[in-house]
């Protein structure tokens, strides 16, 4: 074809990344590396502030690799996540208090709760455009955690507290700072592994394809609306365990911490991490969690930062700093040759 | 021979316009039929209410025997038909293999437990998709990357991505709809022997063309439209002689028909 | 009863104004404005900056110093809502919705916790508080600052719809809400009419910004957050990116307010709003007045 020139002056991500740096961004090995940094961090520094900070920015991440579900693979705003890991956190935490259960035991209530509500939620919605879909899920956001804020259940402005530990046998306490800091992070890179496995997957891509394009998604047989339940359903699982991680760190949950600003925290972090790149996104929720507590004399100024950047982001580098590469590697039939393949067999 | 689609009465109108007004025809199996007719005569029209993008306010449409008219896109893709678009509609930031394993979605062959968990259904199904996907790219004749997004291919290629996804829809009619638009001259003798290879896996194929050559010499059958509804049917030949269709093409000429009349 | 269609009507035309610029901007480039609540928080506390630099004011010339600084609110709003257009949104034309979507988050954010960084997170009082007796009419408890902000808020409404229906500018906002490409093609200079109409949107606002302030008495950062939300809830209820739709949700969102407050308690109160934008968005997305728009494949 005479066109076929174009594919070879085309500069941006016609083959893998060349330089040495670049490809260690991209290798498999990377999650074991950020797994090995997260599990050496206390050895580093292991003051209880210390650790209250890690162990809140993991549950950030997980909160994060569950939006990115949601925005960055699906392509729907969801501006009310927060309502989800709402909805996790008071359900383990009634439950667990009124039953005096370890919270662990929680977990199938959690789970169902979080379903649930990812289908109220989702069913009558997602066949909106998108824009009503953001403005909608923001609605639901705010009716969630008003709904909080006026049952008696969910103990009113002042919330539950008193809410029993992970799981306690004998003397073995999950609850003591340390253990529970590597409880959450097994607990998190477990649940970012599944969502960036889901990524690579069929239903992975059918999310991408409904992302992209509805319609050719639909004359494809993909029935995108039942594609899109299941994103919002995935992800209101994943803030399910953040909330239920969120009242097991904190022993007590409020209304005040469900409020837009933690929504639109963590879509913050997904949107300049790289939507749909679960490695950008990890890396940006560390981002947005870690960096207020270095310059906490800026205090003031931190979330205008944030909105700022949002623009500047959105308007000269929409993809975010670290977006997937958009290439994958061609395991074609042996008898071609194939430049692809020799980079891949060196992995 | 059965009909493997059959189209009858098919009326869809947007507020007052008639875009398909009253249109029949039928599929045989293993068959290669185009649409022609002058712009606007409802020829995406019908493509869109058969494949059901748009609902059609009357009619019916019946695939293989069974009604599909009105279901829902995804469902009649499902029932078997599968189309391209007039303008590419591609997915854009995806690349070429993960464009042609959109067609594939159907298949199956693993879910979300075994996407977790990296089952072997999970890599077995995953190794078949890449596999499926190189064949269709080869079928139809692609020779680029197939690793890059597919923003990066030129017009061309991605007329050749768009028909491979099709084809690895693997269902028994093919809509192509202005397949040769914007296509040198090279590109459309690959795309008329690509059809005809694709008609012998047992595949019929309907097809909106403007390029006229190309439509005389690949289709069996021709269905003309005009005005939403179908003016002339029959063989090149025989549509080449007909008036109605000559009046339609290039306007009718009083004069003309009137000389006619006096030799 | 009457007393509670008095409060909604109040209300309502607090809503008509603020999702006047909503549908405004929406019905021209398709645009959900995000920001717009925060435009009025903008203009509220422009405002205040306004009334504290000129000192103390005697109650008689309350009504007189509020008009003016309304206008001046009005003024910087407006170029605030151009600044914003011309920044952040106008680089994004033609970019996916989702990226243009979350751009009006940052913006939003931006003005919110601009303004917390130079006014201070905590509510300030608004420097003058608008006073007068309260009569009873039909039953209902009516104030004059009552009466005189819907009679503000009335009056710039109709200017706006005189604007819209009778001038150049306004037919050209018309005819790009119907047909951009082809405004474009009929010499319709369709930046400057998009910037014209973020100026009056978010003028208007800033009016309703101003107005809140003197009548409520307390302002704070976060104020235009829920009411941009509830602004939008009454865009939507009328009929999005129709102007009479706007004002005509407003004041249908004005009364179904106050009768679910009624009826279900205050505290649920937003949770109604909510529950009645979710509603219509999914059993009648056009609204009351919108036309049905049929998406081309």
């Amino acid at each position: 074809m005479s066109e076929n020139v174009d594919t070879t002056l085309a500069p941006r991500m016609t083959r893998p990344p060349s330089s040495r740096l670049s490809r260690l961004f991209e290798s498999r090995q990377l999650g074991w590396v950020a797994l090995g940094i997260a599990v050496s961090a206390p050895f580093v520094i292991a003051t209880p502030y210390a650790l209250n900070v890690m162990t809140t920015a993991a549950i950030f991440v997980l909160l994060a690799s569950g939006l990115n579900i949601v925005v960055g693979y699906c392509g729907l705003l969801d501006l009310g996540y927060i309502a989800f890991m709402a909805v996790g956190a008071y359900t383990s935490g009634i439950i667990a208090k009124a039953f005096d259960l370890p919270l662990i035991f929680t977990i199938p209530a959690v789970l169902v709760m979080t379903v649930l509500a990812g289908l109220i939620i989702g069913a009558p919605t997602l066949r909106l455009r998108s824009d009503y879909l953001a403005i909608v899920t923001l609605g639901f956001g705010e009716i969630t955690r008003i709904t909080a804020n006026n049952l008696t259940v969910t103990g009113g402005p002042s919330g539950i507290f008193g809410i029993p530990g992970l799981l306690k046998i004998g003397d073995f306490d999950l609850q003591s700072p340390a253990v529970f800091y590597y409880v959450t992070v097994i607990i998190v890179a477990g649940f970012v592994l599944a969502a960036a496995r889901l990524g690579r997957s069929r239903l992975g891509r059918a999310w991408r394809f409904v992302r992209e394009d509805e319609d050719a998604a639909e004359a494809m047989g993909i029935h995108t609306y039942r594609v899109k339940l299941l994103a919002y359903i995935f992800g209101a699982i994943w803030g399910g365990f953040g909330g239920l991680l969120f009242a097991a760190h904190l022993s007590a949950v409020s209304p005040q911490s469900f409020i837009f600003l933690q929504s639109a925290l963590v879509l913050m972090a997904v949107v300049l991490g790289g939507m749909g790149n679960m490695r950008g996104v990890v890396i940006g929720a560390l981002v947005i969690s870690l960096l207020p507590e270095l310059l906490r004399d800026l205090a003031a100024y931190r979330y205008l930062a944030f909105g700022l950047l949002l623009i500047v982001v959105m308007v000269f580098r929409p993809q975010g700093f670290w977006p997937s590469l958009g290439y994958e590697p061609e395991r074609r039939k042996p008898d071609i040759p194939d430049p692809a393949g020799a980079t891949e067999a060196s992995r | 021979m059965s009909a493997v689609l059959a189209v009858t009465d098919l009326q869809i109108a947007f507020g007052g316009v008639k875009a398909v007004d009253g249109l029949s025809f039928s599929v045989q199996e293993r068959e290669i039929i185009a649409v022609i007719g002058p712009n606007g005569a409802g020829k995406t029209s019908a493509f869109n209410c058969i494949t059901g993008f748009y609902k059609p306010t009357a009619g019916a449409v019946i695939l293989g025997g069974k009604d599909i008219t009105g279901k829902r896109p995804a469902d009649i893709a499902a029932a078997g038909i599968s189309r391209t678009f007039q303008n590419l509609r591609l997915f854009p930031d995806l690349t070429v293999l993960d464009n042609v394993r959109a067609g594939m979605h159907l298949y199956g062959g693993q879910n979300w437990a075994d996407a977790i968990f990296h089952t072997p259904r999970f890599t077995r199904s995953e190794g078949a998709y890449t596999a499926e996907a190189h064949h269709w790219l080869d079928f139809v004749g692609y020779e680029g990357a197939r690793g890059v997004p597919i923003r990066n291919l030129s017009y061309g290629q991605q007329k050749q991505v768009e028909i491979a996804r099709a084809l690895a829809r693997k269902s028994g009619l093919l809509l192509l709809d202005e397949p040769a638009a914007g296509l040198n001259y090279a590109e459309k003798q690959g795309l008329l022997s690509l059809c005809r290879r694709i008609r012998d896996l047992g595949t019929a194929i309907v097809l909106i063309e403007h390029d006229m050559g190309l439509v005389m010499k690949l289709s069996e059958r021709i269905v003309v439209m005009n005005f939403g509804r179908a003016i002339a049917e029959g063989t090149p030949a025989e549509v080449k002689l007909n008036q109605a269709v000559i009046e339609a093409y290039l306007g009718k000429d009083d004069e003309e028909v009137a000389s006619h009349g006096d030799a | 009863m009457s007393q509670l269609i008095w409060d909604g009507l109040f209300v309502g035309s607090f809503y008509a104004l603020i999702a006047l610029g909503y549908s405004m901007v929406y019905g021209i480039i398709k645009l959900l404005n995000f920001a717009h609540g925060d435009i009025y928080m903008l203009g509220a506390f422009v405002g205040f900056a306004a009334l504290t630099s000129l000192g103390g004011i005697p109650a008689s010339l309350s009504i007189g110093a509020l008009l003016v600084v309304m206008l001046v609110s009005m003024l910087l709003t407006g170029t605030a809502g151009v600044l914003i257009e011309r920044l952040a949104y106008r680089p994004l034309r033609g970019a996916p919705r989702l990226a243009v979507l979350i751009t009006a988050v940052g913006v939003s954010f931006s003005l919110e916790y601009g303004v917390s960084a130079i006014a201070g997170p905590n509510p300030r009082a608004f420097p003058i508080r608008l006073e007068g007796n309260v009569f009873s009419l039909l039953g209902a408890r009516i104030s004059l600052p009552q009466i005189i902000l819907m009679l503000i808020a009335a009056v710039l409404m109709i200017l706006l719809n005189f604007y819209v229906q009778k001038t150049s500018t306004g037919r050209a906002m018309r005819s790009i809400a119907l047909d951009r490409n082809a405004s474009l093609l009929m010499g319709i200079n369709v930046n400057s009419v998009i910037t014209r109409t973020f100026f009056i949107g978010s003028a208007l606002a800033g009016a309703a910004g101003v107005m809140a302030g003197a009548y409520y008495g307390k302002i704070d950062f976060l104020m235009g957050f829920i009411i941009g939300l509830k602004a939008f809830t009454a865009a939507v209820i009328g009929g999005i990116g129709n102007i009479k739709g706007a004002m005509l949700g407003g004041l249908v969102l004005g009364f179904v307010e106050a009768f679910g407050a009624e009826w279900f308690g205050g505290q649920w109160r937003d949770v109604f709003a909510f529950a009645v934008l979710i509603l219509f968005l999914t059993l009648r997305p056009t609204g009351i007045l919108g036309e049905r728009v049929t998406e081309r494949v």
